[in-house]
């Protein structure tokens, strides 16, 4: 069977599972549509959050990414892992005893003010929606580079399969499908990297196999360094940024992940507290099966891609370098007229001591997509990949859509301006707010803004500086008051917001180390959005009133378990 | 929601500031020190029987082990102390 046949029969499976797991779990209350009812088993809930999370990113670029940086690459590494240990220790159990529905929620109550509500709500929304849209857009490429769809009916499509079970199950609904998502993209991954292995090092366990050697003898690593030093790369296991460029983005990714609204409200929806710290423990699990994964990968198809191009002719080159030339994510230029592909890093320099010029552009997306073909793995494998693809691009998109739904639907409408609507109603809101939301993804989707990747790394800053620190003085102090938390994450936000246009869509001609603020990238800069929220915060509420006693009562009685 | 006594209450915050910062300060140490500040100079010793250079290591598999058995950790630690200060929910306390 041809790839294309192989992908159709395994999404299409796929998405009839999905579709029959929605039907079973389908939402009779505002509990069911907002936390599951609460009673999703901890184990089941940290596999569905670490599907949620894991999003078309995680699946498809960050291999590629590593595999382009090396050691650099580690700060998605770190910084999308270490948030967990934050809200399991900092967050997600003083929330679930919390025990309302969502994060503006708990903002509003603790902060005793609509305004704080509103804010809250806005953030929400803004983060959710710009990561949907990456999300949407992640879905139309799997089916154009797969299944030789057009991009947008692509996006058509998955929004259908979306609106299908996050309209009638609400949370219900997304979490069991989300289970499912988690174990076939897991299984797509792994696949490829467990046979990589094996034909790279001799060892299938991927984690194992990269810091192995391979048939020469020598370590896999050593050579890869050796290779990024004879083509002008840099050392492959040392990377090229500042070490605080690296320590802020990493912290900064860190905080995003643990004050991400679509992250923390999985915690909702376990029994009790206890489960909300050992769900975040699965979660971690589940999430670090594919993370350590992905930089055996990244050597592996390094290593690959340079022994496969370098000074060979490019009429030479096997089958999966055409076909991927023909999507634009392959483009090779031969500037010396030599026939041969010069695939080389900024330092490279001939026998004379001449800089070559680099030849071949390799788009990071391509290490994950193309792996089987370069492999020589059989059709069906791609096929996998591509219905792995889709499972994280969908689970996440999912999550971010229920966000969104819930933020108007109960924030906005049930406790801010329309509290007497009947529970009927705000099923109805929520429903309705989810199609919406949809239609409105699949748009951006379509349409993109231009700029995706780079506007989720944004959302990650806008987290990072305004509701992890809002949160976390919420649940550890008693005396910061809603004064302080407003202008805090007032001050991180606007902090963030602006060092970011500044650098990525005002004057991006001075994106570069020396014109940063202590040579921090805007991708780090939430590290210091956030310190500004503290700080402001902490001031302010030094200077007005203390919350009301019945608000501090509040916060003693989420520190601890029983009621 | 009416919290317990005031003395259980706070001596079980105590003890989970204390657990806290012992655990934090192992996060930090796995993966702000061992696998960024500290990487270049781990990079000259390789994990043992491996050709990892240490730092790097840390980076990318290291720190993501440890944190796991972090999070384990502290839901174990937690559900003691839960039970050593008699705090923890009953069944009807689910909401």
């Amino acid at each position: 069977m041809s790839i294309r046949a192989w992908t159709l029969l395994l999404v299409g499976l796929s998405f009839a599972l999905y579709i029959a797991i929605a039907i079973r779990s389908r939402a009779s209350s505002t509990k069911e549509f907002y936390v599951a009812g609460g009673g999703v088993p901890p184990l089941a809930n940290g596999m569905a959050t670490a599907a949620d999370w894991m999003s078309a990113a995680s699946f498809i670029s960050m291999a590629g990414l590593i595999s382009a940086k090396g050691y650099d690459g580690s700060v998605y590494l770190l910084g999308w892992t270490g948030g967990f240990v934050l809200l399991a220790l900092l967050l997600a159990p003083y929330l679930r005893k919390f025990g309302q529905f969502t994060v503006p929620d708990f903002i509003g109550d603790r902060y005793y003010s609509r305004t704080a509500r509103v804010v809250a709500v806005l953030c929400a929304i803004f983060v959710s929606f710009t990561y949907v849209s990456g999300q949407m857009r992640g879905v139309g490429i799997v089916f154009s580079r797969f299944l030789e769809v057009e991009v947008g009916t692509g996006v058509l499509i998955g929004m259908g399969i979306v609106f299908f079970y996050a309209v009638l199950g609400g949370m219900k609904g997304i979490t069991y499908t989300q289970v499912a998502q988690y174990c076939v993209l897991i299984f797509a991954y792994l696949v490829p990297a467990l046979y990589l292995s094996m034909m790279m090092s001799g060892n299938p366990i991927p984690q194992l196999g990269f810091g192995g050697s391979g048939e020469t003898g020598a370590f896999l690593l050593e050579r890869l360094d050796g290779l990024h030093e004879d083509l002008g790369f840099a050392a492959y296991t040392s990377g090229s940024k500042s070490v605080l460029d690296v320590f802020c983005i990493t912290l900064a990714l860190m905080v995003g992940t643990a004050g991400l609204p679509h992250v923390i409200v999985r915690f909702y929806t376990v029994p009790r507290v206890r489960d909300a710290r050992t769900s975040v423990g699965w979660a971690l699990i589940f999430i670090a099966i594919l993370y350590t994964t992905a930089p055996a990968i990244a050597v592996f198809a390094r290593t690959n891609l340079l022994n496969t191009v370098s000074e060979q002719a490019y009429s030479e080159m096997p089958e999966w370098f055409s076909r991927w030339e023909s999507t634009g994510l392959l483009a090779h230029d031969d500037l010396n007229g030599d026939g041969k592909i010069q695939y080389v890093g900024p330092e490279a320099i001939d026998s004379d001591g001449q800089p070559i010029r680099n030849e071949l552009h390799v788009d990071p997306d391509i290490m994950v997509l193309a792996n089987p073909e370069i492999a020589n793995l059989p059709a069906w494998v791609i096929g996998l990949v591509a219905a792995g693809g889709l499972a994280a691009a969908l689970s996440t998109a999912a999550g971010l859509l229920l966000v969104i739904s819930s933020s108007i639907s109960h924030d906005l409408l049930k406790r801010s301006f329309l509290p007497n609507i009947s529970p009927r109603g705000e099923l109805l809101a929520a429903r309705g707010a989810a199609a919406a939301g949809i239609v409105l993804a699949g748009y951006l989707g379509i349409h993109p803004p231009g700029f995706v990747g780079e506007v989720v790394a944004f959302a990650f800053g806008l987290a990072a500086s305004s509701f992890f620190p809002a949160i976390l003085l919420g649940i550890f102090t008693t005396r910061t008051s809603r004064e302080g938390a407003v202008a805090g994450m007032i001050c991180g936000l606007a902090a963030t917001t602006l060092y970011i246009i500044w650098f990525k869509f005002l004057h991006p001609e001075l994106n570069s180390a020396e014109h940063w603020f202590l040579g921090i990238s805007p991708e780090g800069f939430g590290a210091l959005g956030m310190a500004i929220n503290f700080g402001v915060t902490v001031a302010i509420s030094a200077l007005t009133p203390p919350p009301p006693p019945e608000v501090q009562q509040m916060v003693l009685s989420i520190r601890v378990p029983r009621s | 929601m009416s919290p317990p006594p005031r003395s259980d209450a706070a001596a079980y915050w105590r003890a989970n500031l204390r657990l806290l910062a012992v655990l934090l300060i192992l996060w930090a140490a796995v993966s702000f020190g061992a696998g960024i500040l500290f990487a270049d100079w781990l990079n000259q010793f390789l994990l043992p029987g491996t050709g990892f250079p240490l730092g790097f290591w840390f980076a990318q598999q290291g720190a993501i082990y440890s944190f796991v058995v972090l999070v384990f950790v502290y839901a174990k630690l937690m559900n003691r102390l839960e039970r050593k200060f008699g705090l923890e929910e009953q069944e009807d306390d689910s909401q």
